[in-house]
């Protein structure tokens, strides 16, 4: 017990940076999954095919392969990143890219005659949009993109292997010096699973207010 | 006058220099030349995938029918179960079984290793997908067989499942995609899979610019043909 109360502030510093690199990318992530999201499902073909496209490539290939690429290859393009901004960077454009395909569901899914209503009482195109479109379709996001946000936290753990010493690495730096292999990963995981119930729970209080404020 | 010409022959170098190093910044002869290598590991990754598929949707199945479940403890053991696995990093679950397993007397190869991660990490989103899939049947059906006397364990295999299971099938292919994105975490545990063989390319031949975008090249192209192919099974089968 006394040995596993010794690792905790070895943890902890980890946790730390864990929560760093999850808000980090989750301040890139929203603008951008709005941002592309929008453009997707604009008809200009100039604001249409680069969001298609960055959404295709961010999601079509692994958020790994991503990490290995940007920390590895840009560097070769000049453009040095460290660990923990490559951590940030793709991370965030990661999870854009699944964000910008929810705020493209939702916006799609409130119903067309709301826009036309707006029309009619003479709303320019962009109150429309920000007036009676998006409050309405942030309802429908709030649980995806809060799923979202526990993929964020999970995907994290990924940055350990570009060398960044987040939870899981120092969970792996604690392996191999002590080799109680079983406590200090149920540790990690235990500790994990406590940050998804958080986000789970505040996800599901802020729907509750949404709701509430709703109509 | 020299200063000009020197300056001129300077400037003619760099564009010498700058040209031979845009050379370099890709090269595709190089790139060619590693193909080979990596479809080999192509076949380790997709096989991964695929076991791992395999052993996640046998898996998941039974989480879903333990959920189901009329006795308390069953259910809040799957929903934990469940809810554990899908909240927490499938690296560290992979390195989980991968560090414990051995202590615990069970010697797995890297890739069978890699394959349980697999399978148990999405077994638990699977679970999800069954579970809508099941509740998609209607209540009609469990009565039905309930009045022609069919037992809880027949009426499941016989009425409930062959219903509730086409039209789950194009969530099944995004887990399976999902799942195939995920694979290059086992390149953690020495699985020879894309990632690591490009890894080991790039530390032998210090360039990794060619093996990692050629491997993100290769799994853009077989997550745009997988989606395309999910697509058509909606039409086919979904909702």
């Amino acid at each position: 017990m006394t040995e596993i109360l010794s690792w905790l502030p070895i943890l902890l510093s980890g946790l730390k940076t864990t929560l760093s690199l999850t808000v980090g990318a989750a301040l890139i992530a929203c603008p951008v999954a709005l941002i592309f999201g929008l453009a997707r499902l604009s008809s200009h073909p100039s604001l249409y095919f680069p969001s298609a496209c960055y959404i295709e490539i961010f999601r079509g290939t692994s958020a790994l392969v991503q990490l290995f690429w940007f920390y590895y290859v840009l560097p070769h393009f000049g453009w040095r990143l460290d660990a923990f901004s490559a951590g940030v960077l793709v991370l965030g454009l990661n999870i854009g890219a699944y964000g910008a395909e929810v705020v493209r569901g939702a916006v799609q899914a409130v119903p067309r005659e709301q826009y036309e209503a707006a029309q009619a009482l003479n709303f320019s195109r962009r109150q429309t949009m920000t007036r009676i479109i998006l409050p309405q379709a942030f309802v429908v996001m709030l649980p995806p993109a809060g799923n979202l946000m526990i993929e964020l936290l999970k995907s994290t753990a990924l940055v350990s292997m570009i060398t960044l010493s987040e939870l899981t690495f120092k969970g792996q730096m604690l392996r191999a010096s002590t080799l109680k292999s079983t406590e200090i990963f149920a540790i990690t995981l235990l500790i994990y699973f406590l940050l998804s119930l958080c986000i789970s729970g505040a996800v599901r209080k802020l729907e509750r207010y949404v709701s509430y404020t709703k109509v | 006058m020299y200063f000009r010409r020197s300056a001129k022959i300077g400037t003619l170098c760099l564009l010498h220099e700058s040209l031979t190093v845009n050379e370099k910044i890709f090269d595709w002869a190089f790139a060619w030349s590693l193909l080979p290598k990596l479809l080999d590991a192509l076949i380790i990754t997709v096989s991964a995938t695929i076991l791992g598929m395999a052993l996640a949707m046998a898996l998941g199945l039974f989480w879903a029918v333990l959920r189901k479940s009329k006795q308390p403890v069953l259910h809040w053991t799957a929903t934990t179960i469940v809810e554990f696995f899908r909240s927490t990093p499938l690296l560290v679950q992979v390195y989980f079984l991968f560090y414990v397993l051995p202590d615990a007397g069970l010697r797995l190869t890297p890739f069978q290793t890699g394959i349980l991660a697999l399978g148990i990490h999405y077994s638990a989103y699977l679970a999800e997908v069954y579970r809508a899939g099941i509740e998609s049947v209607p209540k009609g059906q469990w009565e039905a067989a309930r009045a022609l006397n069919l037992s809880r364990s027949h009426t499941f295999k016989a009425i409930i499942l062959p219903q509730a299971l086409p039209p789950i099938i194009p969530a099944l292919g995004n887990y399976l995609i999902a799942m195939f994105k995920d694979t290059p975490m086992l390149s953690a545990i020495t699985v020879m899979e894309l990632l690591q063989t490009a890894k080991i390319i790039g530390a032998e031949t210090f360039r990794y610019t060619e093996p990692l975008t050629l491997v993100g090249i290769l799994f853009l192209i077989l997550s745009l043909i997988s989606a395309k192919m999910i697509r058509f099974t909606e039409q086919r089968y979904g909702y």
